[in-house]
């Protein structure tokens, strides 16, 4: 793409990327950390990781603050307006993976002196592992200007609802089996809610992505998998 | 509006068609010289009925010139020819047949700086009407009236209309000059930068005028303001070096436009 004539907007263009790919990294590890502290009951980690959300919340106002600026300063146009505006709806996105991956710390702070059925825990490792690539891959095709890349992790995305969706049946199982495991149970269900969630946000930023490069927004109907709202499993 | 967007020189009547809009004036395959020095180069262009068309484009991309096609203006100067066809109203208006008097008061035009005649600011309206119409006093009086007030102008200039139009504020004058124009009731109105020597107060009401205007005349207006083409108009015309680059709705135009050369240009990447 030609450079703008006034070079300082490239460059502030280039720092708006350079700050969301920070903001991606961050939460990336957060999301990352937040499942190892839950997994290996390390509640250190966990209380590291619930404090590091500050530091996305703060890119997040920083970003917020710099595309307005942008926006009463250089009047941006066309792919300009789109690329700005694109990194204002990435950085809520990544604001709110921020969160969930803290909710999820919470949740290993809370369940760290249970003990783990690891088959569950199998399958919310699976599932967090897919969020992970889920969320590099949007973030690596945010940065190359990549629309099928950005695709391809649109239509993925069904295949974490429908891990969920096993876990939610896995999880509902154990607990009527035996009520003591309620408590630890419960805790699961919502970190695994927590990473479907994540999932949804990243087709969020992959749908911008779309919409950053052609300018036209993705109008299919995504793949859903996630039928758990309308599950009921009974006792036999 | 829905018009499909196109690089000149085609344009896609159909899709104009099935919108509901009418061509009030298309530009067909129009070439101009000044001199040996072509200028523009085939471009055909259609301009909706009651809507407002922007032109826009570096220094120099023609896009006055065009303008000052569409009332025959560069007949006041030797050397200067069009070659083409501009229809308005199923005639050509280049045509050497063309009443260049009468084709003026349906194609108004409006300057980039303001020219009022060094006259009282109720003849500077009162003098174009009687140029045209043979109307009683009382007739001219509350056509200057009716014509102040379409300006915006009225409340401001209504107990010193004996005073000199050179007397008024720039924003002030150009509104004059609008009133002027619609004050012999033309069809269409063409703009040529009519803001860019205001402060953005006159600005903004000349913004909100062409807003009122549209709903009874045809728009076209020149401006150098990418924010304000973006901001009055309905259609926006890219041109460069003489030719119609892209052509269509200026929603599309400004957020997602189809030619390379109109991107790097609203964008500021020019050159």
């Amino acid at each position: 793409m030609n450079e703008h004539t006034v070079k300082s907007f490239d460059q502030e263009l280039q720092l708006l990327d350079k700050k969301v790919a920070q903001m991606g990294g961050l939460a990336e590890r957060l999301l990352g950390n937040a499942f190892d502290a839950l997994e290996r009951r390390d509640p250190k980690l966990a209380e590291n990781t619930v404090a590091s959300d500050r530091a996305v919340d703060q890119l997040e106002r920083e970003l917020q603050d710099q595309t307005i600026q942008m926006i009463a300063r250089r009047q941006p146009m066309a792919n300009d307006l789109r690329h700005i505006m694109t990194v204002l709806k990435i950085a809520g996105d990544l604001e709110r993976i921020g969160d969930l991956a803290k909710n999820i710390a919470k949740r290993a702070l809370a369940v760290s002196g249970e003990s783990h059925p690891k088959p569950l825990m199998t399958g919310l490792k699976h599932m967090v592992e897919l969020a992970l690539r889920q969320l590099k891959d949007v973030l690596d095709a945010y940065a190359e200007l990549d629309a099928d890349k950005a695709m391809g992790v649109w239509r993925q995305d069904e295949r974490i609802d429908a891990m969920y969706n096993s876990i939610f049946r896995e999880l509902l199982t154990y607990m009527m089996e035996d009520p003591r495991n309620i408590g630890l149970c419960a805790h699961l269900l919502f970190g695994a809610k927590n990473i479907e969630r994540v999932g949804d946000h990243t087709t969020n930023i992959a749908e911008n992505v779309y919409y950053l490069v052609h300018g036209t927004t993705l109008t299919d109907d995504r793949p859903k998998g996630d039928d758990t709202s309308s599950t009921l499993i009974r006792k036999e | 509006m829905n018009v499909a967007m196109v690089n000149a020189p085609q344009v896609d009547r159909v899709a104009a068609d099935r919108a509901g809009l009418r061509e009030r004036i298309s530009i067909r395959k129009l070439d101009f010289y000044y001199g040996d020095g072509r200028a523009l180069r085939a471009i055909s262009l259609p301009l909706f009925d009651r809507k407002v068309t922007a032109f826009i484009g570096p220094s120099g991309c023609g896009k006055s010139t065009l303008l000052r096609v569409l009332n025959r203006m560069y007949d006041l100067y030797p050397n200067q020819r069009a070659v083409g066809e501009v229809v308005f109203d199923g005639a050509n208006i280049l045509s050497p047949k063309q009443d260049l008097n009468l084709l003026r008061a349906r194609i108004g035009m409006v300057f980039q700086k303001p020219t009022p005649f060094p006259m009282t600011i109720y003849d500077n309206i009162a003098f174009g009407i009687r140029l045209y119409e043979r109307l009683s006093k009382s007739e001219v009086d509350s056509r200057v009236e009716e014509s102040l007030k379409r300006a915006g102008l009225w409340n401001e200039v209504k107990d010193k209309l004996q005073a000199n139009g050179l007397s008024l504020s720039g924003g002030q004058q150009q509104r004059l000059c609008i009133a002027r124009t619609v004050a012999v009731r033309p069809e269409v109105i063409l703009l040529d930068e009519p803001c860019s020597a205001l402060d953005p107060i006159s600005t903004a009401k000349i913004e909100e005028l062409i807003e009122e205007l549209k709903a009874d005349y045809t728009i076209v207006i020149v401006t150098h303001n990418m924010q304000q083409a973006a901001r009055v108009s309905e259609f926006t015309a890219f041109m460069y070096l003489g030719e119609l680059i892209e052509f269509g709705d200026t929603q599309k135009i400004f957020t997602t436009p189809n030619d390379s050369r109109t991107q790097d240009y609203i964008t500021g990447r020019f050159g």
